[in-house]
């Protein structure tokens, strides 16, 4: 058992699934030499050699096309796009390559590759490197989609997108990158469509992902000591495949559902949980779905302006208290 | 940098290294693409071609010099105008009608459609409807090829109008520089869609594919796709060099779509007399007309009609007696365990 930060978690689960397969490559910008923009894949570079650890031209396309290329014809391709705002440029392999080549083909093309993308804000980046656009990949079928929270499930989590058979977008939170945790030694391999109780509570359910669990964690603290409601905190952990049972089976014993949201509102992945939540558990339900989420807005830069369009502990506590108590 | 002499006149060229049975196997598949591409066209207007088509009429040289210099395991990775690639490839004429009659018997059971024909035991990689997706996707597996040490050779076809997409300059920067063993074939058949491509190129610029190319340090070439000899040296050539570790080549191949864009379009946008100036040089008139000046006895050639007509009638009768796919498969293969499922 180490502390270990999550952005070395992420070197950490590379470098696993490297060793433990010849047919993992890795490519992206800046990602060998440089040690990626963030600092998250140092070392790799020297440990497993330019052969394997590749340095692209700023070209999205050509990355995901070449992962794409390279998964179809035996490798196991990890593919990184430094921020996930540039899914953008490079979407058609998103919505109309990866996820679509197997059904397409009648079950012949397999496309085992997984694209590592820094998502989220906190940075202070402006509209156009701050979104988190997990519900972009959410919405598509043919891919699964994960965004870990914490150091030990970014391994855990991204060995089994490795081994997975399937294109996995993985969001990597940018504001968790210095984020610590303890992490055990050896091998760490985690199931893709699972979800965790990281606190239990009989008052509501709670459910986030990457940055806004740690918050979710810290509102439920708060809600627990300051005004006697103990909330379950679930961290989704996994958009695609969707973890249900777990979401629907704590909302059937408390009664209660809220999501903690980093995404603009419209269409987040909330909308869904809280439309199946409608559907099978409606009779269970004591109020409304509650969704906290950013404004349908693009981001500010200025800190305190981006400090306030993101759900934070004092909001959801607030939002949380009132829709209990009200 | 070298550039390529301009093109003789097609009946010219010359080839004489190549022996009967190579030159029997051009004209083979040049016949059978024409009588299937034809077929195809009558289906639709029968009504059992349905959605979309779009025909490789008269450019049928292109398709067969490649696949005539291709090794078993090379790959092809093709556009919506795939049909010619396809078939090019060995895939039955059956299985390819079969798809665009969307039927059960097809290459992908009717999942697929005409723009996305696939078969990855004849080594098509899949056909992508998306302009310039599948350059980015041919250097990858190229890449692969080049990292595990395989001599395989991956081939990208696509048309004139690909050349003004993103797609196309970043993989073509991205394949000389890693120097992967991909080839890019651009058949220009001097229209993107149902514009000119000349009115969408800087003034001046003759070949959109080749004259790019050469800012990506490849060589400049050109050769006339409607010679399947033409095109077939030109393909040995560029794939002795990727499989000799020398890297990345762009072949743009001049040559003429007979039909429009696809099925809706009756290209009325090209001026008058210029199809017919190009059906002068109809790449099977021609290719017949050299065999039979090469002293190829013509009931050789007779008989390579006929047999491709048969197996056309026997295909197109298959496919007319197959079901439409059963209601079943519509959720299967979505993801790689053969089922849909995202939630438990």
């Amino acid at each position: 058992m180490a502390e270990l930060t999550y952005r070395d978690a992420v070197a950490r689960g590379i470098a696993q699934e490297m060793e433990r397969d010849p047919d993992v490559v890795f490519l992206g910008e800046d990602v060998g030499g440089a040690g990626g923009v963030f600092k998250a894949t140092v070392g790799l570079l020297d440990k497993f050699g330019p052969k394997r650890v590749r340095d692209t031209p700023i070209s999205e396309q050509a990355i995901l096309g070449a992962a794409m290329g390279a998964a179809m014809t035996g490798l196991k391709p990890i593919a990184e796009i430094m921020f996930s705002d540039f899914l953008a440029v490079c979407f058609d392999y998103i919505a109309n390559e990866f996820p679509k080549s197997h059904y397409m083909s009648n079950g012949q093309v397999k496309c085992p590759l997984v694209v590592r993308t820094g998502n989220g804000a906190g940075s202070r980046f402006g509209a156009q490197h701050s979104q988190s656009v997990e519900n972009w990949a959410m919405m598509i079928p043919g891919l699964k989609v994960v965004a870990p929270s914490s150091p030990v499930d970014v391994i855990g989590l991204f060995a089994a997108a490795v081994r997975d058979p399937n294109p996995v977008i993985f969001f990597e939170h940018k504001s968790l990158y210095a984020a610590k945790g303890e992490v055990p030694d050896g091998e760490i391999v985690d199931s893709l469509g699972t979800a965790k109780i990281l606190r239990p509570g009989k008052d509501a359910t709670v459910l986030a992902l990457a940055l806004m669990v740690p918050r979710a964690l810290m509102a439920a603290e708060t809600l627990s000591r300051e005004h006697g409601i103990e909330v379950e905190v679930i961290d989704v952990r996994s958009l695609v495949p969707l973890d249900t049972q777990t979401i629907l089976g704590s909302v059937v014993r408390t009664g209660r559902l809220f999501t903690v949201e980093e995404n603009p509102r419209l269409c987040g992945w909330g909308a869904e949980i809280a439309s199946i939540a409608a559907d099978e558990t409606f009779y269970d339900l004591d109020g409304p779905v509650v969704r906290i989420t950013t404004p349908h807005i693009p981001l500010p830069a200025a800190d305190n302006l981006e400090d306030i369009a993101l759900p934070n502990p004092a909001r959801i506590v607030d939002k949380i208290r009132r829709c209990l108590n009200g | 940098m070298k550039t390529q002499p301009q093109l003789k006149p097609a009946g010219n060229l010359r080839n004489d290294a190549l022996d009967e049975a190579k030159r029997l196997e051009l004209y083979r598949l040049q016949v059978e693409i024409r009588d299937c591409e034809q077929r195809a066209y009558d289906l639709f207007l029968q009504g059992l071609v349905k959605g979309t088509s779009h025909l490789s009429l008269g450019q049928e040289a292109v398709a067969a010099g490649f696949a005539a210099a291709m090794d078993k395991g090379d790959l092809s990775f093709c556009t919506y105008r795939g049909h010619a690639h396809t078939l090019a490839r060995g895939v039955p004429m059956e299985k390819v009608l079969g798809e665009l009659m969307q039927r059960d018997n097809g290459l992908m059971r009717g999942k697929g459609g005409s723009m996305h024909l696939t078969s990855v035991e004849h080594g098509v990689m899949g056909s992508y409807a998306i302009i310039g997706a599948h350059l980015p996707i041919a250097c990858g597996a190229a890449w692969r090829a080049q990292y595990k040490g395989q001599k395989d050779v991956s081939v990208c076809f696509f048309g004139d109008g690909t050349t003004n997409i993103g797609a196309f300059h970043e993989a073509l920067n991205f394949a000389s520089v890693w120097k992967l063993p991909v080839i890019f074939v651009c058949e220009n058949n001097l229209y993107m869609e149902y514009t000119s491509i000349k009115d969408v190129i800087p003034a001046g610029m003759a070949h959109p594919a080749a004259d790019r190319a050469v800012a990506y340090g490849l060589e400049r070439i050109v050769v006339d796709g409607n010679d399947a000899d033409a095109v077939y040296r030109a393909a040995l050539t560029a794939y002795a060099k990727a499989r000799a570790g020398d890297g990345p080549s762009m072949i743009e191949c001049m040559t003429y779509r007979h039909s429009g864009h696809s099925r809706a379009d009756p290209a009325k946008y090209r001026p008058e007399g210029e199809l017919e100036e190009w059906k002068k040089r109809d790449p099977i008139k021609l290719y017949r007309q050299r065999l039979v000046e090469f002293g190829i006895a013509e009931a050789a050639l007779k008989s390579i009609e006929a047999e491709s007509q048969r197996k056309l009638n026997a295909a197109t009768e298959a496919c007319k007696a197959a079901p439409m796919p059963p209601e079943e498969i519509l959720t299967t293969d979505v993801y790689a365990d053969g089922g849909w499922a995202w939630r438990n």
